[in-house]
């Protein structure tokens, strides 16, 4: 789960990290008070979306006084966000955050990530604040460091005091950086995080250590102790379909083909998918519906891929195995009277009851077509589809 | 004779009484061996309980005393799961099969940092298990479409495991072990561990690899083969489709960062020397070619 840069940044003030005064702003007249609030002679006005790269977008600006903050605030609230990680239909801004603004003498780049790998949450650091760090990555490798957390001990102060040392922070702030990266990682930690950036840090002109950006991540399988998490959901940032699918336990992701695929288990969707572009056809969906699928589950899944207008075949392939063949049958039978389903509805059943689930589907009446393997599905759905285009 | 496991193995469900624990031992003690090699549960409030015949102790110490069992598997809730594991590597058992999907990561790291002392290995958390057809099954995979063999199967899925040896089957191929790692991006055996088991064991002649978007097991394990392996490898990759920093279904099943997808990994196999077939119906069929 993704949250908002304001909402992190009070998870960092929880936890010691200091950052700018400021307040989230849901309109114009509140970014303007907010701003009048706060005092000072410039102030941040920065959207508020959970994708990355808003200041390239034109999602953050600084104004120098309160009719230019009245001016930014009403330019981005409601804009339409695109930035490399949106996509190309962008995001619509919903809050802002406005901030006093700083001098900055210095930046730099501190994150703390799960390597997969080591199994271990890496910390890394780099001089180059502000920077999208996979390509400083690219650009100068030599720049960033890291480090492997032991889960119980996590940072110590030797490890710390020679990764503030690498980035060239002075060495006046040792102390004070070994403690923000210390409590950075009980914060990661205690969240059940997956990621936590600060990019950047900054070093301020009147030296004062501040987080200007904060991003972070949390593991949703880890939600049901976070309560204090669960309540910054923003619903949002997030695609309805995939909220709608999640309240009955389904793994849907829309994408933009017409051809819908409806199959048990995670990898064998995606292989789905996968031979359905290899025959030429394009996917309009990814959906896993587990291994407990009912009939009435099955019957959802009819209905979110049917709110596609664009959809011209729905293909079923479903490998049973504690998951019964004659169940998923049934729920198919059900979700396409109830749907009335009027497009194609190729289906490939294999595995524990096979054979009761053919014969449900054959005396249904429906006009099912039905295979014997996942490449004949393929290769009809693929056909199905472009005829009907 | 198989890897990890075969019909002497003697096993402890950790989570018996649950439905999904009761429903799985069952049909795991009905098949091959199996009312030999399940020999033992584990829950903490029912012990001195029996199970179908099977008796119940109060932890997983007590089990493996009194039974003689050096292998659990867990069905417990996920958010127990991971102390459930750790029970079982302070116990010292052999080998952990853990089914239990949506274990929190942080769990799941603590736990793997203390495993790196002691000498318990783990298979999933998020996996369908392990088995040895005709002898001895551990997991909720179906047990009929499997048949005595010389074929390795890993893989990181459950249902096209089940695919897989599906097609296997048609080209009358069996297997000698199958085991499905599991769909998590902090786990226990990766492709790696088991293919070097594979490649040990004298009663498999060719590996089918078949892995999934997300994370670098299967490229790593590709470029050890290139090196050691002494044994045809096939594989497949699933997720050529799927759209970057999307989860798709599994927790680990994720392109971030431009890192992890299927396409790098099917490059990097197949310039480690391993067949792959970009096609999930054609992987019967490699196998069969390389044999």
């Amino acid at each position: 789960m993704k949250i908002h840069e304001y909402q992190a940044k009070d998870i960092l003030r929880e936890f010691g990290i200091a950052t700018l005064p400021g307040a989230p702003c849901f309109s114009v007249d509140e970014a303007v008070e907010v701003a009048r609030k706060l005092g000072g002679n410039a102030w941040a006005v920065k959207a508020q979306i959970h994708a990355g790269g808003r200041g390239k977008g034109g999602g953050v600006k600084i104004a120098k006084s309160l009719d230019e903050v009245e001016y930014f605030a009403k330019t981005i609230l409601g804009m339409t966000l695109i930035t490399h990680q949106t996509g190309a239909q962008g995001t619509i801004v919903r809050r802002l955050l406005v901030e006093q603004s700083i001098n900055i003498e210095k930046e730099f780049y501190i994150g703390m990530a799960i390597d997969r790998l080591k199994q271990q949450v890496c910390l890394i650091v780099s001089s180059e604040g502000g920077m999208n760090i996979e390509e400083t990555a690219i650009r100068t490798p030599d720049r960033i460091h890291k480090i492997f957390l032991d889960p119980i001990m996590g940072l110590s102060d030797e490890d710390a005091d020679r990764l503030v040392c690498k980035i060239n922070f002075p060495k006046y702030f040792e102390t004070e950086v070994r403690l923000l990266l210390q409590n950075l990682y009980q914060l990661f930690d205690k969240n059940d995080a997956t990621l936590v950036e600060i990019n950047p840090l900054v070093l301020t002109t009147d030296n004062r250590i501040l987080a200007l950006d904060a991003k972070m991540n949390f593991d949703d399988n880890a939600l049901f102790r976070h309560i204090n998490i669960i309540e910054l959901r923003d619903f949002n940032e997030e695609n309805l379909i995939e909220i709608e699918a999640s309240k009955y336990n389904l793994s849907y992701i829309p994408l933009d083909g017409n051809i819908g695929c409806l199959v048990n288990g995670a990898g064998l969707a995606m292989a789905t998918m996968d031979i359905i572009k290899l025959f030429g056809g394009s996917p309009a969906n990814f959906l896993d519906v587990g291994g407990d699928a009912t009939v009435e589950k099955v019957t959802e899944a009819f209905r979110l891929m049917l709110r596609n207008p664009g959809l011209r075949v729905i293909l079923i392939n479903i490998f049973g195995g504690i998951m019964k063949c004659d169940v998923v049958a049934e729920g198919v039978v059900r979700g396409a009277q109830e749907t009335k389903l009027l497009i194609p509805l190729v289906v490939r059943l294999e595995g524990t009851n096979v054979d009761l689930g053919k014969k449900i589907l054959i005396e249904s009446g429906l006009p099912i077509t039905l295979v014997d393997n996942m490449a004949d599905a393929a290769q009809y759905a693929v056909t199905a589809a472009k005829i009907r285009e | 004779m198989a890897i990890l496991i075969n019909q002497d193995t003697r096993v402890m469900t950790q989570g018996i009484t649950g439905k999904t624990g009761q429903f799985h031992t069952r049909i795991c003690r009905e098949y091959a061996n199996g009312r030999e090699c399940f020999v033992a549960g584990v829950n903490p409030h029912k012990s001195g309980n029996i199970f179908e015949g099977i008796p119940v102790y109060a932890n997983v110490i007590e089990a493996k005393e009194a039974t003689g069992a050096t292998v659990s598997v867990i069905y417990v809730p996920p958010n127990f799961a991971a102390s459930a594991i750790e029970e079982a590597v302070d116990a010292g058992l052999d080998l952990v099969i853990c089914i239990t999907e949506g274990i929190p990561v942080r769990d799941m790291l603590h736990i793997r940092y203390k495993m790196r002392k002691g000498k318990t290995l783990l298979i999933g958390p998020n996996c369908p298990g392990i088995i040895t057809p005709d002898e001895i099954k551990i997991g909720i995979m179906p047990s009929y479409i499997h048949k005595k063999g010389r074929i390795g199967v890993v893989s990181r899925s459950g249902t096209l495991t089940y695919e897989a040896v599906s097609q296997l089957m048609e080209q009358g191929l069996g297997q000698s072990t199958c085991i499905g790692i599991g769909g998590d991006p902090i786990n226990g055996l990766k492709h790696l561990d088991v293919i070097k088991l594979f490649n040990d064991d004298n009663e498999t002649d060719a590996v089918l690899m078949v892995g999934e978007i997300g994370g670098s097991d299967e490229e790593d394990c590709a470029r050890w083969i290139s090196r050691n392996m002494k044994k045809p490898v096939v594989g497949f990759v699933a997720g050529v489709t799927a759209p970057p920093n999307k989860r798709m279904g599994h927790a680990g099943a994720i392109i971030s960062g431009g890192k992890g997808t299927a396409q790098e990994k099917l490059v990097v196999m197949e310039e480690c020397g391993i067949k792959v077939t970009r096609n999930p119906a054609e992987m019967g069929k490699l196998v069969k070619s390389v044999l």
